[in-house]
């Protein structure tokens, strides 16, 4: 089952499955946001927004409004 | 000689970069910028072994060569320039050994440009604590290149780069990735149309929106006819490029790097649970803005202090031992006084670099943007205005340039719009010389009144900057798109020597700047108060002793009734009293009026020019503030400098737009004078009111 990536919870991991490239800045493509690599929801700020993330080794912090638009498979 | 050789410093963001460029060049560095845009360009000298010497650039931390900013641009324009006369004869490529995977892509890119290139693994100190293993033989086959693992901390390994740098001729420059695997029959099409010309280049100059310089005109426009495609195809090719690379270094570090994940200590995550967190997060953040301006207010008094008392006695001193005359006046009483205005503030300004350099240098910094995103979004600003905004305190201009990665220009604007009511350093003179006249002595709570008035006024300018937004936000009809894109760096701790190399030259770059502008003005000023037109001036001794024949006047006291009536009747007297009608209502007197005036050059000249003006007619005061602290207001009498007229010049200095060189940075930054004449009118207009109304109320 596939979800976004804002549905994410605290400390839960998952796989990119697919990003919306047209949306999405080509910078966090380059930090790694691209499909195949891992991701984990590191912590959340204040007022559920930004989401700090892991992904595929690098810490970065993006809005929810952006995170909509990166489709995940979560691990079980 | 030998020749000179060109290295150019390249990397991320975080990686340690000017760590290296401290560590080859020492304090041979300077800093300037580069020509006609507002880029800060750091240049250095390193020597290496058997005598050759190198000159660094160490260019603006950057992900990729896909420039999103103007800082960006500069990298790829110095990189695609052959003629340019700073084109690297090696590149220096600095990467840190937590984010291999990620700082590699950049290596990549340079690398494919066929430029010699060195990696740099930097931070090597922490693959113990991380468990990171790196097989160098392997990934220096692979990448086809030389490595350096280094640690600026435990400045290890700088000698061993050193002699990379020197023995630049042995790398090889085959590219890590074939740019036609990108697409292949598009690249087909370009090489054919150019056969001389490098194919990664050419696709960096199709998809980049940079200025080429001395590149071939006509061969631009060319490349440019090859746009044929639209701009989401590029970016999708892009994408694949980006895949591309990271596939080329998935593999490369597969061998190379091995990660035993149980070895890793994580201090991040237990930090970072504190730090970001709802409640603590903003209750550590507000003590450490406590802490920041008790430091400014309180810990700096001792050597400001010896300062003031220092240019007291220099003046003295130059009276003293040189000849009477206009010269020893003006050394003695223009440019020492003015001068000793400036100087006074170095151990503030100091402070204020040292705390905000620390915040950027340990990664707390990141943490909160991270933690005010949200809130700062409601008042149409983003997370990274809390940069501009924290660092506006130090000064506007550094802060409106750091404004450049905010991605969306609507909120970009904003911020550069409201930054300039941060209360910068050049505020900071006028706010403590206020402050120590009009408000008492006295603790409460541990925090001296003093102390907790300017954190007050600190507040206020955030406030100013904060409402103003909400306001803007609402009345910008302005589209764009948002994108927030923030690196979490690890926590550091902050390195002495970029520390202190931080603080010296921008408290350098403060003083002499400020100082320039300052000491032309204080010698102005006091031609302007030494001398005047007509028979009251030159005349003044007859007058003024005809006057008071009767008073039985002392000569001291006579002396004193003569200098005065000269300031009064000097070009500067004349001036003052002409705007004295626009100011009395806000509680200022005529000299007031000159330094306001004076100041809308930098604010910082306030003071200078009082110090000027007062130690014209007054040669008994030794200090500044005692001068200011004996001027007798002409009509209501007691001091000029009581609570209602000084709260009012707070409120005038915390609001007016009173610094042309942010007004030049601002047209810079937004390419129009639209901006900057809408904040210079509405600033000032906002300051004259707030000033009125306080002093009408409190006198």
């Amino acid at each position: 089952m596939n979800h976004t990536l804002d549905t994410l919870k605290r400390g839960e991991r998952a796989i990119i499955i697919d990003v919306s490239s047209h949306l999405i800045p080509l910078k966090l493509l380059e930090m790694g946001c691209l499909p195949g690599n891992s991701v984990e929801l590191v912590q959340v700020a204040p007022f559920a927004d930004p989401l700090y993330l892991n992904i595929n080794g690098s810490h970065l912090a993006i809005r929810k409004e952006t995170a909509i638009h990166i489709i995940i498979e979560k691990e079980v | 000689m030998s020749k000179q050789i060109n290295i150019a410093l390249i990397g991320n963001p975080n990686t340690g970069k000017t760590s290296v460029f401290n560590a080859l060049t020492g304090l041979n560095q300077k800093v300037g910028n580069y020509p006609g845009i507002t880029v800060e360009k750091k240049e250095g000298i390193c020597k290496l072994p058997r005598g050759v010497k190198a000159h660094i650039i160490d260019l603006p931390g950057t992900y990729s060569l896909n420039a999103s900013s103007l800082d960006e641009n500069v990298v790829i324009e110095l990189l695609l320039n052959k003629n340019d006369k700073d084109f690297p004869d090696v590149a220096v490529v600095v990467s840190d050994v937590e984010n291999l995977k990620r700082n590699l892509l950049l290596f990549t890119q340079i690398k494919d440009l066929e430029i010699p290139t060195i990696l740099v693994i930097n931070m090597a100190d922490r693959m113990k604590y991380k468990g990171i293993s790196l097989d160098i033989e392997h990934l220096e086959q692979e990448l086809k290149t030389k490595i350096a693992v280094i640690s600026t901390r435990k400045n290890e390994g700088i000698e061993s780069l050193k002699q990379l740098i020197s023995n630049y001729k042995e790398l090889s420059t085959t590219p890590c990735l074939n740019a036609s695997e990108i697409d292949k029959e598009y690249f087909d099409k370009l090489r054919k149309a150019f056969p001389n010309q490098l194919l990664y280049k050419l696709w960096l100059v199709i998809t980049q929106d940079v200025n080429f310089g001395k590149m071939d005109r006509n061969e631009v426009e060319a490349i440019a006819s090859f746009k044929t495609k639209s701009k989401s195809d590029l970016k999708r090719l892009q994408q694949k490029e980006t895949i591309k690379r990271y596939q080329f270094i998935n593999n490369t570090l597969k061998k190379g790097q091995t990660i035993d994940a149980s070895q890793a200590k994580d201090l991040r995550t237990k930090f970072d649970r504190i730090l970001t967190h709802k409640v603590w997060g903003y209750v550590i953040f507000f003590f450490i803005l406590l802490t920041i301006f008790q430091a400014i207010y309180d810990w700096s008094t001792v050597p400001m202090d010896f300062i003031d008392g220092l240019f007291a006695n220099l003046s003295d001193w130059v009276k003293n031992a040189l000849p009477e005359g206009a010269f020893t006046n003006l050394l003695a009483e223009g440019i020492i006084s003015g001068l000793g205005g400036i100087v006074i503030f170095i151990p503030q300004i100091a402070f204020l670099f040292l705390f905000i350099s620390i915040l950027e240098e340990s990664g707390y910094m990141s943490r909160v943007v991270f933690l005010m995103d949200r809130i700062m979004r409601r008042f149409g600003l983003s997370g990274k205005s809390i940069v501009p905004l924290i660092s506006g305190t130090a000064c506007a201009i550094p802060a409106i340039m750091a404004t450049r990665n905010i991605e969306s220009w609507k909120e970009r604007l904003i911020t550069i719009l409201v930054t300039p009511f941060t209360t910068c350093s050049a505020r900071l003179p006028v706010y403590l010389i206020i402050i120590a006249l009009v408000i008492p002595e006295g603790r409460f709570l541990g925090l001296s009144y003093q102390a907790l008035t300017l954190m007050l006024l600190y507040l206020l300018g955030f406030g100013a900057a904060v409402v103003s937004a909400y306001i803007l936000n609402k009345v910008l009809k302005i589209k764009s798109k948002t994108f927030f894109v923030v690196e979490m760096p690890n926590y550091k701790l902050p390195l002495f020597k970029n520390v202190a190399i931080t603080v010296l030259e921008k408290t350098k770059s403060f003083v002499f700047g400020a100082g320039k502008i300052i000491l032309a003005i204080s010698i102005i000023l006091w031609f302007l108060a030494s001398y005047g037109p007509g028979e009251q001036f030159n005349n003044a001794e007859n007058i003024v002793t005809t006057e008071y024949a009767s008073q039985n006047l002392n000569e001291e006291e006579l002396g004193q009734k003569i200098a005065s009536h000269k300031l009064e009747h000097s070009f500067i007297g004349i001036a003052g009293h002409a705007i004295e009608p626009v100011i009395r209502p806000l509680g200022y007197d005529w000299k007031i009026g000159i330094a306001i005036v004076s100041s809308f050059a930098a604010r910082e000249v306030f003071v200078g020019t009082l110090a000027t003006i007062y130690s014209v007619g007054n040669d008994d005061e030794d200090t500044i503030k005692n001068r200011m602290a004996g001027e007798v207001n002409p009509i209501l009498g007691g001091p000029l400098f009581n609570f209602a007229s000084g709260i009012s010049l707070l409120l005038f200095y915390a609001f007016a737009m009173q610094c042309m060189s942010t007004l030049a940075v601002v047209k810079k930054e937004t390419n129009t004078w639209k901006w900057p004449t809408l904040q210079l009118i509405i600033m000032t207009a906002i300051a004259y009111i707030s000033a009125l109304i306080a002093y009408q109320f409190l006198k």
